[in-house]
């Protein structure tokens, strides 16, 4: 297989990407994509790649070369459909309830006296997160009206594409963990439960603590429902453990870091990706 | 490895050989660099600050 790896800044995850590509004999192009441009009178010099990656940190980056490149005709992985999916939070949310997939609940609201009144139905305390945003990023919970009122106002404030547009959801009652899920193809491999003692907020990019996750004949189940529904190859799966309700979907990954993941499972997600790639570009 | 010129201090910085584009690297002088192809030549400048829409 020849594979691009689209990406614009080069972590851990893109460089292993590169690396195991190589091992197994595949040609590997880098599509550093800050130093890319594209014109419509002109092919692109990667014509023979087989299949494209896609790993752009900035999410408008990933979104627009993942349609650049689909529109050439080349197969991206994630596409431009998925990501987008993934990251407006109020698309993902309510796509997946729509399709029966358990997740928080959740109210959009587009004005202040709506988000307050859909924040008493709801019940306090509540989380307010952006529309789009990542790593935990200005994801914040109110314990009450007066603290929510504070928090909207900060939002408004904000350069948010969406700073007007207000997407208030219960706070589950989660452990002080929460389980992100790798799809990757058809499977669910690996996962890890992400531990934060003494923050409510369980990205790693906060500090807490990836551990190994045994995945269950019923997550696994959920995770695969959850690629169906919004497409992709390669997605990461963030749940929460609900005491009463079991398995919520929190949020849904288009391009998953997973640094951590290897590390405390010894598991090769690039290898298992690749592989799982390698197979569908055969058939 | 390769040493390439440090945009801020002018000073030195040593960069493996098989560096990519994007790969970032810290020099002694405080400054977060990128590398980028240059025309064909490696070089380096200030890394990108994290952006609104950076992440998973």
């Amino acid at each position: 297989m020849i594979l691009g790896v689209s990406y614009d800044l080069l972590r851990w995850e893109e460089r292993n990407l590169i690396e195991e590509a190589k091992k197994i004999g595949n040609k590997v192009y880098p599509l550093f994509t800050k130093d890319m441009t594209f014109l419509t009178s002109e092919d692109a010099w990667y014509q023979d790649v087989d299949a494209v990656i896609q790993r752009n940190t900035s999410h408008s980056r990933a979104v627009a070369t993942s349609m650049l490149l689909e529109s050439m005709n080349f197969r991206v992985y994630n596409d431009s459909l998925s990501l987008v999916r993934c990251e407006n939070k109020i698309q993902t949310t309510f796509l997946l309830r729509s399709r029966g997939i358990p997740v928080p609940k959740t109210a959009i609201a587009f004005s202040r006296d709506k988000a307050m009144e859909m924040a008493s139905k709801l019940g306090y305390p509540v989380v307010i997160k952006p529309v789009e945003g990542s790593w935990g990023r200005m994801v914040a919970r109110a314990q009450d009206e007066d603290t929510l009122r504070s928090l909207i106002e900060y939002q408004e404030f904000t350069n948010l594409q969406y700073k007007t547009i207000y997407y208030i959801q219960e706070y589950v009652n989660k452990p002080n963990r929460d389980i992100r899920i790798f799809v990757i193809g058809d499977e669910a491999p690996v996962g890890i439960y992400r531990v934060n003692e003494k923050n409510w907020k369980t990205n790693t990019a906060l500090g807490a603590i990836a551990r190994p996750l045994k995945i269950d004949e019923e997550l696994r189940d959920l995770a695969l429902k959850v690629k169906e529904i919004i497409g992709g190859f390669f997605l990461g799966i963030d749940v929460f453990e609900d005491p009463e309700r079991g398995y919520l979907i929190g949020e849904v990954n288009g391009v998953p870091e997973y640094k951590n993941t290897v590390r405390v499972n010894q598991f090769n997600v690039s290898g298992f990706l690749l592989n799982k790639l390698n197979e569908v570009i055969k058939k | 490895m390769v040493s390439l010129k440090c945009p801020v201090c002018g000073g030195e910085v040593q960069v493996d050989d098989n560096a990519l584009p994007g790969e970032i690297v810290e020099h002694e002088c405080g400054a977060q660099l990128e590398v980028f192809n240059d025309h064909g030549r490696l070089s380096l400048r200030l890394a990108e600050q994290v952006g609104e829409d950076w992440g998973e």
